[in-house]
């Protein structure tokens, strides 16, 4: 991108010379990112982004009972808890040629499709929300006008002048205390904050009860998995939750009716106050619409396995698997080859046997950790050379934007109904057209419509469910390969899933029943990976240019973007060995 | 059913009213195994004037006891009445230098005052490149906070003893709490993975209330938590006794709630009170439904409890 040199406004005014500004850690985040971006009379001239710890799970998985994986897998990511072990029994299924139960299959869609509602509605308030709402401001709303607007835009029931009031008292009473906790030293009074004290007021106070709110929903995982986070319920071949209606200790009509009443209060909970929220605070923020774009290209594996001749599939999954370049969202996605998923570790601290200038499909690759970085403590990366824990994914050579934008693009253009429709809807409501989509306000838009869409869902999973049950249909977990003495002496496998923050592989080779080889290539790579080997930024790294910085030590411009692709650190630095090569072992003093 | 509020005080529906607290201290009461008398005695320490300061750090973590976290039915009175949580990289408001400034001048003001809790194993190989917060080590960051808290509290396999980066071969050189910063004045754990969170509140209740910390084992668990096996209050313990074993996942024993010992069920050598304090504020736990227990608070399980589906020998 082409540097753009402003004239000198007067003679004692010489240009500011580029800033090198430092931002770690990045809260609000899952795990551990550092962002530093070069920063030229007021804009972000270029940006590296690094992941800067380091676990070694593969190596960690190498070995172990296949059957095991999940369980270590799960632990990739405790937020997006689910999603891995989901993937996990997926690559050993497809390596050992095992197919499921339908039962199975419908509860596993139900754990991630109640993860994805969680998952997002807490995005939204607890780690995106207060990039754009100011809580001090909330201060001074007034609460019968704030009683106004909530009632302008939803039917939710808190809504009175009484209910503002006591929220904003509490607050009061928590800022007069001096006491401010995790909102101590925040950005309060910047000026790229817009919002109105009364829009300020009611964000805060949904703040607070999407705190109440997820925990209520999410005992959702709990009713079917044992516990959230981290259910334990994944089995290869199925799952541990037995299925019958004469039984108290089953999936059973009690369990049904208690599934339904939860996803009717979380359709309620997005219809009537995150969305509405959404739509409020975006209306603000319009000029977002044209910063964070990114390269343009999207990438969605599809998830959700539709039940066979099933209205509602898209291929055989509910939402569609395809890939998008350059914006593209007028023709059909096209296919997607995993065979043309590769990783770079050119800047990354890892080493290539052959050398790291060419990247590595997940079947060939091999990760030799090394780092090459600068001594602790230390000011700033070397970032000519390697910076980043993170590998470089590459689909046909080409950078990649995984997430809730990149699946509903996909969807919209393969003609998804209900995705067309809560697109047209939420462009309508702001009055911005499609183009608006490509840019970090259409990623929070796009997360939103999502949300809508996966809890709109769900109730057609449980009636599939239910209708197992009524009809005598109580598989949940087909046997016949459990035991390793079926298996054959060499297998490999891939799995797929959509993990809230994006595209998520795992790829298995299994030998003699061992891990022979475990590796995960994960949504966040693709998002905050380092450049690769011809020298092309990551996506975020892309996004961030030209992202305005009015303060270097409040830097909550960039913030606005990074969340916006909703990180998520400890999946995608995960470590994997391609070769099972055995590492170092590392000496503790 | 008791209404959701007081028409008279006419708080909002979902504000948290003083009944609905008071109910929450009594659990709190029944979790530490203490008389209803006490819920009194909780209610007022956790609402005193001065909120005692703490600093959450994270390290190699997959953020799954923060997010136990979330699901405490007191979040809310935590965050906002209780505790004045001051450093939490998931939740804090500001980002690098001026996050850094809320660790630092907790640390500094507050001085042997601040509890310091820890999530996450912390890399100890390679001089601890391996993580690194604001160019600093995260090995560095522990030594620095945890020696200057009140109290250090591991929570969740990882920080009590390197959890899964510390499992074999452990290729960062990744340990607990305990050997990274060694002879730490009172150092508590709370292993699981993740921790469950109700634990984590009872133990700083009891200490807000009490001025002491709950009496621990010899690896600093409290004994409220973790005193006993799980075998022993298993609502699946009488099958066991009348080897009653499921014996092949979703057969009729499967469905009908029996033992899984013999689908590898580790609740005989782990000790936790997941039986009664289950999970999700007491709506399940694993082996409720269906899952046989994976020993998650022992320390080293992912070496120690796998084969997770093979059968503890019969003793």
């Amino acid at each position: 991108m082409p540097e753009i040199f402003l004239p000198i406004v007067s003679r004692s005014d010489p240009p500011k010379p580029a800033q090198r500004v430092v931002i770690d850690p990045i809260t609000r985040i899952e795990g551990h990112l550092r962002i530093e971006v070069q920063v030229q009379n007021g804009r972000v001239t270029d940006a590296w982004s690094a992941a800067t710890m380091f676990r070694g799970i593969e190596v960690i998985l190498k070995g172990r009972d296949p059957r095991n994986a999940w369980l270590f897998a799960q632990r990739l990511c405790g937020v997006c808890t689910t999603v891995h072990a989901i993937c996990s029994v997926r690559a050993v299924e497809n390596a050992l040629n095992i197919s499921i139960p339908d039962n199975a299959r419908i509860v596993r869609n139900l754990l991630e499709g109640a993860q994805y509602v969680q998952d997002h509605v807490i995005h939204f308030y607890h780690l995106h929300a207060l990039d754009w709402v100011d809580i001090v401001s909330a201060l001074a709303a007034d609460p019968a006008k704030t009683s106004d607007l909530q009632r302008s835009i939803s039917s939710w029931p808190n809504n009175s002048p009484q209910y503002f009031q006591t929220v904003k008292d509490r607050l009061q009473k928590f800022v007069n205390s001096g006491q401010l906790g995790l909102f101590a030293n925040g950005y309060w009074g910047h000026p790229a904050y817009k919002l109105p004290p009364e829009a300020n007021l009611m964000a805060a106070a949904h703040y607070l009860e999407a705190l109440d709110w997820q925990r209520e929903y999410i005992k959702f995982h709990a009713i079917l998995g044992g516990k959230n986070p981290h259910p334990q319920t994944y089995l290869v071949g199925g799952m541990a939750i037995p299925v019958d209606p004469g039984s108290a200790k089953a999936i059973n009509a009690n369990t049904i009716a208690q599934l339904k009443s939860m996803s009717t209060k979380a359709i309620d909970f997005v219809n009537q106050v995150y969305i509405p929220d959404l739509l409020a605070v975006a209306s603000y923020y319009k000029d977002w619409a044209s910063l964070g774009a990114g390269p343009g290209n999207y990438m969605s594996y599809g998830d959700w396995p539709a039940k066979q001749g099933s209205a509602y599939a898209w291929g055989d999954q509910w939402l569609p698997r395809g890939v998008i370049y350059s914006k593209n969202i007028s023709a059909a996605p096209q296919a997607l080859d995993q065979n043309k998923i590769s990783e770079y570790v050119t800047r990354s601290w890892y080493t290539y046997t052959g050398g790291d200038a060419a990247a590595k499909h997940p079947w060939q690759g091999e990760t030799q950790p090394s780092y090459t970085g600068p001594q602790p403590p230390f000011e700033f990366l070397n970032t000519d050379t390697k910076y980043s824990w993170l590998k470089t994914p590459r689909y046909n050579d080409t950078p990649m934007e995984v997430g809730p934008l990149a699946r509903m693009l996909a969807a919209y253009a393969a003609g998804h109904t209900q995705v067309r429709q809560q697109v047209s809807r939420v462009l309508g409501a702001l009055g911005i057209g499609p183009e608006a989509l490509f840019s970090t306000l259409g990623r929070v838009a796009a997360r939103g419509i999502e949300t809508l869409v996966v809890a709109q869902q769900m109730p057609t999973w449980i009636a599939e469910l239910e209708a197992n049950l009524n009809s005598g249909n109580l598989a949940i977990h087909n046997g016949a390969k459990w035991d390793p003495a079926t298996w054959p002496a060499d297998a490999m496998g891939w799995g797929a899933t959509e993990a809230p923050r994006g595209a998520l592989g795992h790829w298995i080779h299994i030998k003699n029943g061992k891990i022979e080889n475990y590796q995960a290539v994960v949504a966040t790579a693709w998002n905050g990976s380092p450049r690769d080997g011809k020298g092309q930024r990551g996506v975020w790294e892309d996004a961030l240019i030209g992202t305005p910085v009015a303060d270097p030590e409040k830097p909550v411009e960039v913030l606005r973007t990074i969340h916006s692709f909703d990180p998520c650190m400890a999946c995608a630095v995960h470590i994997v060995d391609g070769r099972g090569r055995e590492v170092t072992r590392v000496r503790v003093d | 059913m008791e209404p959701e509020h007081d028409p008279v005080e006419q708080p909002p529906r979902q504000d948290f009213s003083r009944r609905r607290f008071l109910q929450l201290c009594g659990m709190m009461a029944a979790t530490l195994a203490l008389p209803r008398e006490y819920a009194g005695l909780i209610a007022h320490a956790l609402t005193t004037a001065i909120r005692p300061p703490v600093v959450w750090l994270e390290f190699q973590d997959c953020t799954g006891d923060s997010e136990s976290f979330l699901r405490e039915p007191t979040l809310v009175n935590l965050l906002l009445d209780t505790l004045s949580v001051d450093y939490h990289e998931t939740l804090m408001v500001p980002s690098g230098r001026m996050a850094d400034k809320s660790r630092a001048d907790t640390v500094k003001n507050y001085k042997g005052k601040y509890i310091c809790i820890v999530e996450g194993a912390i890399p100890a190989g390679n001089g601890g490149v391996y993580a690194t917060i604001g160019g600093r080590t995260a090995l560095s960051i522990a030594q620095e906070v945890c020696s200057n808290a009140l109290a250090t509290i591991a929570v969740g396999a990882c920080a009590s003893d390197g959890g899964l980066p510390g499992a074999t071969p452990n290729p960062t050189g990744a340990v607990g709490v305990r050997d990274a910063v060694p002879g730490l004045g009172t150092l508590i754990s709370l292993p699981g993975c993740p921790v469950n969170a109700y634990n984590l509140t009872a133990t700083i209740v009891h200490y807000l209330t009490f001025n002491q910390w709950p009496a621990t084992d010899s690896q600093g668990r409290p004994l409220f938590a973790y005193g006993d096996e799980i075998h022993e209050h298993c609502e699946r313990h009488d099958h066991y006794e009348e080897e009653r074993f499921v014996l092949a996942w979703g057969d009729e024993g499967h469905k009908q709630g029996w033992c899984l010992f013999r689908m590898g069920c580790k609740g005989p050598r782990t000790n936790s009170n997941c039986p009664s304090a289950k999970w999700n504020s007491g709506t399940n736990w694993p082996i409720g439904a269906g899952h046989g227990c994976i020993g998650c608070t022992t320390p080293h399980f992912w070496d120690r409890m796998t084969p997770f589906y093979r059968a503890l020998p019969d003793d």
